[in-house]
């Protein structure tokens, strides 16, 4: 019974076609009913048959369970009709944006639910206390569009920003801690993207199967290179002639007939656009660096003098950087003469760095603005002292318990609050980033999608083949555009709550009309990529974005003091004391004993030291388990090698009948069979 | 166009399922459109009796996803079970065919009916004149994309110096089913999505 129940298991994985299997279901159907009931015996019986059909419920309500999270997947149907038409490297992208949009949903449910709504709810509401009120100054034109588009009044004192949040330790009826849970969930969304990156790498890496890449090169490219999925006879004419492309290329370069001349001019080539790419970066660099400082000129001039540009300088520079540089590089590699292959890492590598140098710069400056606000800080808090003895002056003696004055929270002298000004910042930054995506993306494209159609009908050369045409899907861009704005999320989050939120919005806005862009507007592209390779890529580029994001947060987190008086943690001497207090007041003594133990470096130290040690042991365990399985491989050659020479022997007699090849194979195969195991013990035993 | 899976009787449908694809609403799906689209390509008197009619090749190669396809001949000839070997399909064919190319057949199974369709004389081994003809489908029909001889003898060479390993001069089952066993790309793209 057991091995029909095996059988109808495995039925699914069997290529035999369906007449076969059908009759071969039904039999060993009918043979299991019949003769499962009959191995309980007596009273077991009937409990055996429950335990049967509770089994086969529970299978069919995991089958249907599966069947809904499938059915639940967003956006199938989109992402498959864009993979018929422009292959899956396009795809890709999408499948991407698709897996940030989750870990986005993720962030912004810890973020709402932990920290917005309590304080929402719960909380004292607007108007109740200085931080929760617009100044008097301000109230004027709080309301205003250009006001609020700017993330000022309104807006800025509201649950989105961190200025809002009162320091008190426990709100409402449910005692929340409120500080608690926002330094927490601080912490737990970086940890949560983390453990989702890396959990994505790993996962690929398993499928990749690991190990030789090149080994299999020509076969792969003749047995695996078509597409099933396209659909459109452009698209496959354009894989055929990548294929052939593909095809001649390989073939030239396994022959070895480089063309050797000339390697001097190609070499001083691409020193000198190495060179032109520094200046680049470095030329944007200076440039963000001294938009920066005018900016802060302006402010300290007072921002009413002027007009939409100079308030937004910062955020249009980076953007419009970020969008022109690129080009440039494009232009610059073509004196290099590389393989595209290789010429397109060199290109990624370029952006990336220009992405990070110009994100380093904008927070150098940042800083800059943070240690002003700081001082003026201290200025406010001298003023404080003063404007509060004159509210007192002469209606109270001196030395007495002075009963407090009602004052309008408008009123109070308010300290600069640099964590809202940081969280405002990235909030505008990641704004502007999008505007700039969404009006490039229209002009870019579809414009020039509109001219060339159009004009063609009266314009001198063929626009559709010639200078402009339509254009292609810039797969490595996009990508690289969404990983450093998940970047600035993940920097930003800290501030300002309400980031996730934002970027969730944007993420479902760009699904949409990337989409139709480039059903739209977008021809196949003529160089076909493979998308495999590129997914751990993309996935390190993230972690490493991940790392260098949240270490900024973090520099301020641990060594800058918190303002005195906005956000969850005003009045500490720095943000992680809330977790001292927690562990102080909220916890039994011996918790705070245990733990306070468990901090200390000299504990600590030794346990990394463990841990690098781990590391060690296992990377050197691994490499000698891929030497261990090259050389089972080449092993199993020889072993094959010499069966085939002695069935040789043995079946010269059968190759002349002229049913030849196909007995060696089968032969061979079956002695394999029985030989298999015995080279399978050999290494299980060369392990333990 | 007719009923469609009501006409199945539903343990025939968890039949189905269990001997091909997964999910049982994804399947009643599936079906409905996988009947619809054959019962379209049928002709109007075989419509009533689906179980055992079939459909010629030609009418199957009007199909979207087959259109473009270099294989698409080899495909019906792989999957057809008439005798008369013509390529035609029954519903039950159609029905394998869609899940040998589905999401969730496994690479046993994939790299079992990619072998039978590359195999072109259907000896059971991938010779030279077999992979000739493989490389000349995959470069197209145009001239300018054709491989010249020496380039395709140069390419076949190499190949069999990779895949072959019992140097017999062809590519057996289980030598290109360790070649595709080690290739990521293989399974997401020999994938067919009505």
């Amino acid at each position: 019974v057991d091995e029909r129940k095996k059988l109808i298991a495995t039925l699914r994985g069997k290529p035999w076609p369906m007449r076969k299997k059908l009759p071969t279901l039904r039999e060993s159907q009918v043979f299991v009913e019949k003769y499962e009931g009959a191995l309980g015996k007596g009273r077991g019986r009937r409990l055996y048959a429950y335990k049967v059909m509770m089994r086969k419920k529970w299978m069919k309500f995991q089958r249907d369970f599966e069947n809904f999270k499938t059915a639940c997947i967003p956006w199938e149907m989109k992402i498959k009709e864009i993979e018929s038409h422009f292959g899956s490297s396009v795809a890709s992208y999408f499948l991407f944006l698709r897996w940030m949009y989750g870990i986005n949903m993720i962030l912004f449910s810890l973020t709402f639910g932990l920290v917005m709504v309590p304080e929402a709810l719960m909380a004292r509401p607007y108007g109740s206390i200085p931080r929760k009120t617009v100044p008097r100054e301000e109230q004027a034109n709080a309301m205003d569009f250009a006001v609020l588009w700017d993330f000022g009044g309104y807006a800025k004192y509201s649950v989105l920003f961190y200025g809002y949040y009162n320091n008190q330790r426990a709100i409402g009826w449910l005692k929340f801690r409120m500080p608690l849970s926002y330094f927490l969930v601080g912490v737990g969304t970086v940890a949560y993207s983390y453990m989702v990156v890396i959990r994505t790498m790993a996962r690929n890496a398993k499928e990749d199967g690991g190990g030789d890449d090149t080994s299999f090169n020509f076969s792969w490219k003749i047995f695996t290179s078509w597409d099933y999925l396209i659909g459109n006879t452009e698209t496959a004419d354009n894989k055929f002639a990548s294929i052939t492309t593909s095809f001649k290329e390989a073939i030239v370069e396994e022959q070895e007939s480089r063309k050797d001349d000339n390697i001097h001019l190609t070499r001083f080539l691409r020193v000198l656009a190495n060179f032109l790419v520094l200046c680049c970066l470095a030329g944007s660099g200076y440039l963000i660096y001294f938009v920066v400082r005018r900016s802060q000129k302006f402010a300290l001039e007072g921002l009413d003098n002027y007009g939409w540009w100079e308030r937004n300088e910062v955020n249009m520079v980076m953007s419009l950087l970020g969008m022109f540089c690129p080009m440039l590089f494009d232009v610059i590699s073509t004196l290099e003469n590389y393989h595209p292959r290789i010429a397109l890492q060199w290109q990624l590598g370029r952006i990336f760095a220009l992405f990070l140098g110009n994100l380093y710069t904008f927070i150098i400056a940042l800083m800059d603005q943070i240690n002003l606000k700081r001082a003026e800080e201290e200025k406010v808090k001298f003023n404080m002292t003063i404007w509060q003895a004159n509210l007192y002056n002469g209606t109270l003696p001196e030395n007495s318990t002075a009963i407090p004055i009602m004052v309008d929270p408008a009123d109070v002298p308010r300290g600069p609050c640099w964590e809202t000004m940081v969280g405002q910042e990235f909030v505008r930054l990641i704004i502007s980033d999008t505007m700039t995506t969404y009006i490039t993306l229209l002009i870019g494209d579809f414009l020039r999608a509109v001219l060339v159609r159009f004009l063609n009908h009266c314009w001198c050369w063929d626009l559709e083949y010639g200078f402009p045409s339509y254009s292609e899907f810039d797969v490595s861009g996009n990508v690289l555009g969404l990983i450093f704005n998940q970047g600035m999320i993940w920097m930003g989050a800290f501030y300002a709550p309400c980031l996730p939120a934002l970027n969730l919005l944007r993420l479902h806005v760009s699904m949409y009309l990337q989409c139709w862009a480039v059903m739209c507007c977008n021809v196949p592209q003529e160089r076909v990529f493979k998308a495999s390779g590129s997914n751990n890529f993309y996935m390190a580029m993230l972690l490493v974005i991940l790392f260098l994001s949240t270490l900024p947060a973090i520099y301020t987190i641990v060594s800058i003091p918190p303002s005195f008086d906005c956000g969850p943690f005003s009045g500490k001497s720095r943000m992680f004391d809330v977790i001292q207090e927690t562990l102080e007041t909220d916890f039994p003594a011996w918790f705070g004993k245990v733990f306070s133990y468990a901090s200390n470096p000299g504990l600590v130290l030794p346990f990394l030291l463990l841990m690098v040690l781990a590391i060690y042991y296992l990377h050197s365990t691994s490499k000698t388990y891929k030497h261990a399985n090259l050389e089972l491989k080449k092993k199993l050659q020889a072993v094959i090698f010499s069966l085939h020479l002695k069935t040789g022997r043995d079946s010269a007699v059968r190759t002349a009948s002229g049913s030849s090849f196909h007995h060696l194979g089968a032969s061979t195969e079956n002695i394999l069979d029985a030989r298999l195991p015995s080279v399978i013990h050999e290494a299980v035993t060369a392990f333990t | 166009m007719g009923a469609t899976a009501s006409k199945l009787p539903k343990d025939q449908l968890s039949e189905y399922q269990v001997t091909n694809l997964t999910g049982y609403i994804y399947l009643i799906e599936l079906f409905s459109r996988a009947h619809k689209r054959f019962n379209e390509l049928l002709e109007r008197e075989d419509r009533q009796q689906i179980g055992g009619s079939r459909v010629p090749m030609n009418k199957i190669l009007t199909l979207p996803e087959l259109k473009s396809n270099p294989f698409r001949r080899r495909i019906c000839q792989v999957f057809s079970t008439s005798d008369l070997r013509d390529g035609s399909l029954s519903f039950e064919d159609f029905l394998d065919l869609l899940s040998a190319f589905s999401d969730s057949a496994t690479l046993e199974i994939k790299s079992h009916y990619a072998f039978r369709i590359f195999d072109f004389d259907d000896d059971g081994t991938l010779d030279t004149g077999d992979l000739e003809k493989l490389v000349n489908c995959l470069t197209g029909e145009m001239d300018n994309t054709r491989l010249t001889s020496e380039e395709m003898k140069q390419l076949i060479n190499n190949i069999l110096e990779e895949s072959d390993i019992d140097k017999d001069g062809t590519v057996n089952l289980s030598e290109f089913q360790h070649v595709i066993s080690r290739s990521p790309d293989f399974v997401s793209s020999f994938k067919i999505v009505l």
